[in-house]
Formats: structure tokens, C-alpha cells, sequence
């Protein structure tokens, strides 16, 4: 696979949040305006990359049972470094974000993308998909942002659009329900262009799920036998 | 007493764990297709949950607080939690094989659970003591367990709906039920202040 694919089928082709459908408690709890949404993005995008080059780096020294816990170490370590930064250089951000910025560490595009990719390829090919998937998913989280801050509080970027005129934002956009709703019509927009071929399958399968290893599918066979 | 059921209300009911808090929504849309398998889902989370934060508040306060290294929070949390989930599935395995049977293949689907860090970091975060976080722990494990059974009902039901876009089968509908559900559960906020206030 040559380079540039490698990081655009991130951004396009294997979209993790509107097309794999991985990280969706990120996606729908920060977006609740755009600068928050692309700040969350970026912070994600940093400990991918990060992460996805020392554990390509490490890929042939970690033994193959404990490679999990393993990784989650890393992982959490460079949270740790994203959380401290934020905390001293943005805290503003580090607010609105709150609980989400430790929580990067359970994202499963992180986990996902150590498993599928890093442990795999070699380390410029790894930093590469985590430079393309990090730019998904800043992007599926600034238009998811853009859309809810729009319609929820009549600022795109914190710069009023129609805020004293006589459309009232309809502030239900900033809260949960809004966020399912948004990220369902985001969804349904992609299953409209892509004529349903994006998400082959439409529930959250097993590849996604990076403990799916581990379980062998088995909370997808429960599901059958109930 | 009136302290810890404000604290219960508020989780399993204002401030639902996946229904306002977005906490745990990969399995809350994964597993949500069968009653049953969301009831197993809602309980073994439940269960971590409380392990979760019984092993994780000693630690922030007897270890982490007096060494002052309470920046290693994540990392240590997120490695307690992983062992742990290990170590129940194990003894399950074990000592008790139709436990096991029943919770078991969801145990390891828990350790990326967001919403099991999620509570062990909230209750440091908000300054509760050790019987309150396990009372928190509890509460938003019912919360979950709650949001889990009345979503996988409304899927059961969402099956049989002839009629939906091809581009909103699926996934987008299924979000949009959430949406209502999580809707109907805003009803709920000012009703624990109303009660205790």
C-alpha cells in the first residue's frame, strides 16, 4: 500500500467514527461545539500516533499474551503526557472536556488501530494511519461540533451566526438527545451517498471491536443462542 | 442517608450514565438487540463497577495521594481495572461455571468500557467518600442496567417496523430511538431536587 493511501483511507474510505462507527462516547458527548469537538479530535489524534509508533517500535519485544495490557499502558501513558499539556497549556479545553480527555485511554480506535495496524506494519506505515485516522476523526468531530453548535446555540467557532435575530437556537442540540439525533443523520447521510455500501454491516461488528480476540465473538453468538 | 440517595437518584436517573453522560455506548448499541443478553451486559458492568471502584478509591487515597503521584491516575486505573476483569472472569470460570456462563462472555468486552473508568475517576473527581462511591458505583450500574433493558424493549419493537429509509435502517434509527429515549429521561432532571430539596 503506498503512503498517501495509507493516510487517506483513513480519512475517507475507513472513516473510525462515521464509517467503522468506533469512539462513539468521544463523539457524542464533546461535540457539543466545534472547537470543543476538533479539540478532543486533535488531543485523540496526538496519543494515536504517538502510540501507534512505540508500540509498532515494540512489536516484536512485547510477547504476544500480554500484548493488551501492554498496550494499554502505552497508551495511557501518552493520555497522561495529552492530559497534563491540556491542563497547563489549554485549560479551558481541559474543562469542557472534563472526564473524556483520561477516558482517550478506553477509545477503542486506539486500541483498535494498535492491534489491527501498528502491531503489523513498521513505524513510518503506523504514524502514518495514525495521522490518517486521527484526521477522521478530528474531522467527524469538528462537523458533528459545527452542526450542533449551529443549531444548539447560533455560533459556528464561537462566532454568532444568527444569535439576536428572531430564530431562537434550539438549545436541545447542545443536550444528549441532540447528539444521538445529529450523529444519526450523520450516519444516514453517509448510508445515502455511499448507497448503503459504507457500512457493510450495520451494526458494530466484531471488527471493530478490538477485545475481539478474546471473546472469539462470543457476545455476538450469545446474542444468537438467546 | 439522604446524602447517598441523592447521589443514587441523580446517576440512574438526571444524570444517566449513557443516556446524558454518553458513558458506555458501544455496548449500549451493541448489545442492546436481546433482552436478555442486554439484562447480562447491564449486570456484569454493574458488578465491575463496584469492584471497580472498591479497589480503585483505596488506592487514589492510601497510595497515590500521600506518595502525591495522583498524575499516574489513568494509567493505574485503567490497569486495576483490566486485572481485575481478568481475575473475575477467572474465578467465575472456576467456582461458579452458570455465573459464569451467563456473565462471563461480556466480562472481557468490559475492561474498554468507558463507563467503569468513568465512575472509578467521577468519584475521585467529585470528592465522595468510600461508602458514597460504592453507592455511586452501584447507582450508575442500575442506571445502565436500566437504559440497557428499556432500549433493547424498544429495539424488539423497532424490528418488526416495516416502512423505515433504506439510508436510516439500522444504525440511524437506532439513534434516533436513543435520542428519544434519552429525551424522556431529561423529563426526569429537577425531580431529585424536588424530592430532597
Amino acid at each position: 500500500m503506498n503512503k498517501l493511501g495509507i493516510v487517506t483511507k483513513g480519512i475517507i474510505k475507513e472513516n473510525p467514527v462515521l464509517v467503522l462507527l468506533l469512539g462513539l462516547c468521544p463523539t457524542l458527548a464533546t461535540t457539543t461545539s466545534a472547537i470543543n469537538g476538533l479539540g478532543m479530535g486533535v488531543s485523540t489524534m496526538a496519543v494515536l500516533i504517538c502510540s501507534n509508533i512505540v508500540i509498532s517500535l515494540l512489536k516484536n519485544i512485547i510477547p504476544a499474551k500480554v500484548r493488551i495490557p501492554c498496550y494499554i499502558v502505552v497508551i495511557a501513558g501518552f493520555v497522561t503526557v495529552v492530559q497534563l499539556m491540556l491542563k497547563a497549556y489549554l485549560p479551558a479545553l481541559d474543562a469542557a472536556l472534563g472526564l473524556f480527555i483520561p477516558l482517550i485511554v478506553v477509545n477503542c480506535i486506539i486500541l483498535g488501530r494498535a492491534e489491527m495496524f501498528a502491531s503489523k506494519n513498521s513505524v513510518i506505515d503506523s504514524a502514518l494511519d495514525g495521522l490518517g485516522m486521527g484526521i477522521g476523526f478530528t474531522l467527524a468531530l469538528g462537523i458533528m461540533g459545527l452542526i450542533r453548535e449551529f443549531f444548539g446555540a447560533g455560533t459556528a467557532f464561537d462566532i454568532p451566526i444568527y444569535v439576536d435575530t428572531a430564530i431562537t437556537p434550539a438549545g436541545i442540540f447542545m443536550l444528549a438527545p441532540g447528539g444521538f439525533f445529529v450523529f444519526a443523520c450523520l450516519i444516514a447521510a453517509v448510508n445515502y451517498f455511499s448507497k448503503g455500501k459504507a457500512i457493510k454491516k450495520k451494526e458494530i461488528g466484531c471488527e471493530g471491536c478490538m477485545m475481539a480476540e478474546m471473546c472469539g465473538g462470543s457476545c455476538d453468538r450469545k446474542e444468537a443462542d438467546a | 442517608m439522604t446524602e447517598i440517595l441523592i447521589i443514587m437518584m441523580s446517576v440512574i436517573l438526571t444524570n444517566n450514565f449513557v443516556l446524558s453522560q454518553f458513558l458506555g455506548i458501544c455496548p449500549f448499541l451493541g448489545v442492546s438487540k436481546k433482552l436478555d443478553s442486554a439484562v447480562g451486559m447491564g449486570a456484569a458492568v454493574t458488578f465491575v463497577m463496584v469492584l471497580a471502584t472498591a479497589a480503585t478509591w483505596p488506592i487514589q487515597k492510601l497510595i497515590l495521594d500521600p506518595l502525591n503521584i495522583g498524575y499516574l491516575q489513568t494509567v493505574v486505573f485503567i490497569l486495576v481495572i483490566a486485572s481485575l476483569v481478568q481475575l473475575v472472569e477467572m474465578t467465575l470460570k472456576k467456582y461458579m461455571p452458570p455465573l459464569y456462563k451467563s456473565l462471563g462472555v461480556f466480562l472481557p468486552l468490559i475492561t474498554t468500557n468507558c463507563a467503569v473508568l468513568g465512575v472509578t475517576l467521577m468519584n475521585i473527581n467529585d470528592g465522595y467518600n468510600y461508602i458514597e462511591s460504592l453507592f455511586c458505583a452501584i447507582g450508575a450500574g442500575i442506571g445502565f442496567l436500566l437504559a440497557m433493558v428499556l432500549f433493547a424493549g424498544l429495539r424488539e419493537k423497532l424490528e418488526n417496523c416495516k416502512g423505515i429509509p433504506q439510508c436510516w435502517q439500522g444504525i440511524p434509527i437506532t439513534l434516533v430511538t436513543a435520542a428519544i429515549l434519552s429525551m424522556a429521561f431529561m423529563a426526569f432532571s429537577g425531580v431529585v431536587d424536588g424530592i430532597f430539596g
